[in-house]
């Protein structure tokens, strides 16, 4: 890919950092009350995120839309296999979430907005990324 | 305007907004809404060798998904830089900080949690965006049980782990 190319991403991404931060579901309080039950705003943001992008999903289908690349726009579907990879990793997945307070997207977001120690949770996160990636062979799918 | 940007997003603004990101990327260049797969890309940038998991074709594609978060870094800084509103009890310093990283609550938070996220998240093959958004608004099952799985690790976690370090 060109580095002209990956100008939508980048901008798309800038859009998207800014929502996350002004949403504020980025930050580690608002996933505890989620985790605690003790607010609706993490519910409402990713319930309304879900039926947005449902219903633009559908529009997209039924309209038999092409990306700007041309080709119909399509998502893979994910490989179910026995299910435990979706199990296991969901589930320690959302540990590390209640723990640090950000998934992926959100440590850049807290990163760029001057919380600097998440850099650290970054590199961790790479660390924990490139542990699964030498288990994978022995680990169930 | 700029006073009403600045003050916290309700959740019928920002959920809505972040939905509309998944016909976006798919309309930009079919790409489907996640975060996860820039860890893989970066990892395959700098370390790829031995480990199977990364020797693909990152550049072609995974490129894209590096570009994002970059993206979203930058947008973290223009909403911290020119619409800021006061988030510091939010992120609560006595964990996150990096004074906080030398104390054993705040090095679980931060480095254990970063740990266990990439590789549940790497594991499940996506993460709150990708399996939680775009995997359920297209009616996957995989996504389902991942939701439901994210759920129940964060509840325990909170519920049964955080009280013995906080």
């Amino acid at each position: 890919m060109t580095l002209h190319s990956l100008a939508p991403y980048v901008i798309a991404g800038m859009l998207l950092g800014i929502v996350l931060v002004k949403s504020e579901v980025i930050y580690w309080v608002r996933i505890q009350e989620m985790f605690r039950f003790q607010s609706f705003h993490m519910y409402g943001v990713l319930g309304s995120a879900f039926a947005t992008a449902f219903l633009s999903l559908q529009l997209l289908t039924r309209l038999n839309a092409r990306a700007r690349t041309g080709e119909p726009v399509a998502l893979a579907p994910k490989e179910l296999g026995n299910g435990s990879r979706y199990w296991i990793g969901g589930s320690l997945f959302g540990a590390g979430w209640a723990l640090c307070g950000a998934c992926p997207g959100p440590l850049f977001a807290l990163m760029g907005s001057g919380i600097t120690v998440y850099s650290v949770t970054a590199i961790a996160a790479l660390g924990g990324t490139w542990t699964y990636g030498y288990l994978r062979p022995r680990l169930p799918h | 305007m700029l006073h009403w940007l600045s003050r916290p997003w309700p959740w019928y603004v920002a959920g809505p907004l972040i939905g509309l990101f998944v016909p976006a990327l798919l309309l930009i260049g079919n790409k489907p809404l996640g975060t996860t797969s820039s860890l893989r890309a970066m990892c395959a940038a700098v370390a790829s060798k031995d480990v199977e998991f990364f020797k693909y074709d990152w550049k072609r594609s995974g490129a894209w998904n590096i570009a994002l978060v970059c993206g979203v870094a930058v947008g973290g800084f223009i909403a911290a830089t020119l619409l800021p509103h006061d988030t510091s009890a939010l992120v609560p310093a006595t964990l996150f900080s990096w004074r906080a990283l030398l104390t054993l609550r705040g090095a679980t938070c931060i480095v254990v949690g970063g740990l266990l996220a990439g590789f549940g998240a790497a594991y499940a093959g996506g993460c709150t965006s990708g399996h939680g958004i775009t995997g359920l608004a297209s009616l996957q099952l995989a996504s389902l049980i991942a939701v439901i799985a994210i759920f129940a690790g964060g509840i325990v976690t909170t519920w049964f782990l955080l009280p013995l370090i906080l």
